[in-house]
């Protein structure tokens, strides 16, 4: 079976002080071949532990994740990551930290040059191969790190908010090169977001995730991924369905935080 | 008992900084002045427009407080100029010396008083001399009366004993004594200061001269900036004690060098160890943490029990100087890398070795090089100071058998030597960091 399925997968730790948090419960899903998903929900709905699963970092007590057909069991190339920051080698310039993977597998320097050159192009950094990376802007340095996880050619991607450290002008411009990456590859995407436009602007699935314990609460299927590719965002934005969507969502993970901070003992 | 003695040792040492205090405040006022003088001159001089200079908000501004090149100038030169002014310096002109101690020839007159009460007055000519030679006491015709003239010499810094009735009629033994010098009244046990000094009647009615010593230093306390500067070249051309600077200088910085490099060798593993394994912090955190808070210092007597006062021994201590800093600070390199990055090289399909060589590894540089700065301060304190105990060769060994000798200039000389090359080792450290870890505190 091709594609990329999480199968009832849970996740039960024990606190340090006695007690223990049901992190993620029964969550089931599968994502065909070049699918986009995007995850919402209030945090400690556990998405990030369920990406840090996807991408093999933790092992989840219960149920599996099959790629292809095979489970999962640790962080493989095959399942690139994105993060929202500070993850660039601040010891390679630009072009060595695209080159990171290529390298790790030990792929002849030309055929490494190319793919990097190639990546760097295409995400609009070619003049900026041999800068150092901490001389670059934020949105550079997404830019860096969509390419440097490109390079190894995984069959996902997953990312963790890598926009969200980013200014509102920054954004929206990545969000364009995200959503042009996703057609031109054709990779099966999950990410992660706090912002609903942005789960809505780039998501072709959506996943509402609802905490106590960490579980699926909706799942949308949207046209504006679709929509979105090779035009500007903001035309997207006008679509009604778009208003429409964005209030019934924000209203669902307003509710969840209202519940959350309504029981006695909780709160931030 | 202990509380009392304890509170005596504070007694002294106020005592002792309030006889400093119109020094400090002095200086003080001199750094104050020189602060006026140059806020007046940079009013005079074209006004800098950079954007700093447009901020209102200075006082508690961090950015706007950046070393002032001019006040860092003046005040080398300032602590030069206060070392010649206090030796009396022939590098600086005269007028800026301190008072000197009194040179040359002075006198006084006492008075003295026989049993049936019958006065006389009598002078004595003094003649203070320098150190460059003996200078004897002037010839005086005794004069008349029943008191006689005398004389006598002194070198400066000095005091001597007149007994000025040898040469009298009447002496002490008879009843003699002296009622009055220059003309101020006076008994045994008081002093009277004159043109030449202070002039003491002791107990026993001898007359004790202290010349005038004035505010400059004896060289034997703090010898001229030239005669520092003079011992450096002889030093340097024809050796101390049978071994040159060169030789006494490479001794310490080997013992540094060989004992920080076998710590750093032995230390970045372990610290590598213990920040990736925790088998391995468990196993080295008791001994590292107790370790770490003991001065090398202290370590000194063991290591010369243990390995003698060869250089076996030395670099055993400084191994063991640079051995925690050095496995503490690679240990918080590694502890201290994101965890984003190694997720982000994993899942780039790095293999383990992979990733402490291509992110351990690089990360944890920029913390490996501060503990290297520190671990050669420290090393190079710890080899004065082991020097200090026992060696037969060594800049520290080198200031301690001047010290024995009281030859300050050596002293002196070695003490700018060693903050010279410490702060040369690092310079020279930091110009490493900069070259070798350009992404420090930058990630």
């Amino acid at each position: 079976m091709s594609g990329l399925a999480i199968e009832n997968i849970s996740m039960r730790f024990d606190l340090p002080g006695g007690g223990s948090v049901q992190a993620l419960k029964d969550v089931s899903l599968h994502l065909a071949e070049g699918e986009l998903l995007s995850v919402l929900g209030p945090s400690g709905c556990g998405k990030t532990t369920l990406l840090n699963i996807v991408a093999g970092f933790l092992a989840p007590t219960e149920g599996r994740i099959v790629l292809n057909g095979h489970t999962v069991k640790g962080p493989a190339a095959e399942r690139g990551m994105v993060f929202q920051q500070g993850a660039l080698f601040e010891w390679m310039n630009v072009r060595e930290n695209v080159g990171f993977g290529p390298s790790m597998k030990g792929m002849a320097a030309a055929e490494k040059k190319k793919i990097v050159d190639h990546l760097l192009d295409v995400v609009g950094l070619k003049d900026f191969k041999e800068k150092a990376v901490y001389e670059l802007s934020g949105g550079m340095q997404q830019r860096v790190a969509l390419a440097r996880c490109l390079a190894n050619d995984p069959d996902v991607i997953l990312m963790d908010e890598p926009l969200g450290a980013l200014d509102a002008l920054t954004r929206e411009k990545m969000q364009g090169l995200v959503l042009k990456l996703w057609k031109e590859t054709g990779k099966t995407i999950i990410l992660i977001t706090h912002s609903v436009e942005e789960a809505l602007l780039l998501g072709e699935r959506l996943l509402v995730m609802a905490p106590r314990p960490g579980r699926i609460h909706r799942e949308y299927r949207l046209p504006f991924a679709e929509l979105g590719v090779g035009r500007d965002l903001r035309e997207v934005k006008k679509h009604p369905d778009f208003a429409r969507t964005r209030e019934e969502i924000l209203g669902m993970i307003w509710d969840m935080e209202e519940e959350i901070m309504g029981q006695p003992g909780a709160g931030e | 008992m202990l509380i009392r003695d304890l509170g005596g040792e504070v007694v002294t040492l106020g005592a002792g900084l309030l006889r400093a205090a119109p020094f400090i405040i002095g200086y003080v006022v001199l750094i104050l002045l020189f602060a006026l003088v140059w806020r007046l001159v940079k009013r005079v001089l074209t006004p800098k427009h950079d954007f700093t200079s447009l901020k209102t908000v200075t006082f508690g501004d961090e950015s706007t407080v950046v070393s002032n090149t001019v006040a860092s100038v003046i005040s080398v030169v300032a602590i030069f100029l206060l070392w010649a002014s206090f030796t009396g310096s022939a590098l600086v002109p005269s007028f800026l010396h301190a008072p000197g101690p009194f040179m040359g020839q002075g006198s006084f007159t006492y008075t003295m008083e026989t049993a049936d009460g019958q006065r006389d007055d009598a002078r004595v000519d003094v003649i203070v001399f320098g150190k460059d030679g003996v200078v004897p006491p002037s010839e005086v015709s005794p004069g008349d009366g029943i008191a006689k003239d005398d004389a006598m010499s002194l070198q400066a810094y000095r005091s001597k004993l007149l007994t000025w009735d040898e040469n009298d009629e009447v002496k002490r033994a008879d009843g003699a004594r002296i009622v009055a010098i220059d003309g101020k009244p006076v008994n045994a046990g008081g002093e009277v200061a004159t043109a030449i000094g202070r002039v003491a009647v002791t107990d026993k009615g001898t007359l004790n001269i202290v010349p005038a010593q004035g505010m400059q230093m004896e060289d034997i306390w703090l010898p001229a900036p030239e005669a520092v500067w003079h011992r450096l070249v002889t030093i340097w051309r024809d050796g101390y004690q049978n071994v040159t600077l060169a030789e006494h200088l490479s001794y310490s910085l080997f013992r540094v060098i060989v004992g920080f490099l076998l710590g750093a060798i032995v230390g970045i593993p372990l610290g590598y160890a213990m920040g990736l394994s925790d088998w391995f912090r468990g196993w080295f955190d008791p001994i590292v943490e107790f370790m770490r808070p003991v001065p090398p210092l202290a370590l000194i007597p063991l290591v010369i029990i243990w390995a003698g006062i060869g250089e076996q021994g030395k670099i055993i201590l400084l191994f063991l100087a640079a051995l925690w800093i050095m496995a503490i600070a690679a240990r918080s390199g590694v502890s201290g890398v994101r965890i984003s990055k190694v997720h982000a090289a994993y899942s780039l399909g790095a293999s383990k070795v992979q990733i402490l060589w291509h992110v351990i590894i690089p990360n944890s540089l920029p913390e490996i090089f501060t503990g290297a700065r520190v671990a050669m301060g420290v090393c190079w304190g710890t080899v004065v100071a082991a020097e200090l105990v026992a060696a037969e060769k060594g800049i520290g060994k080198m200031i301690v058998a001047a010290a024995k000798f009281q030859s300050t200039d050596i002293v002196i000389m070695g003490i700018i030597l060693i903050g010279v090359i410490g702060f040369g080792i690092d310079m020279l450290m930091r110009w490493a960091e900069r070259a070798l870890v350009p992404w420090k505190g930058k990630g």
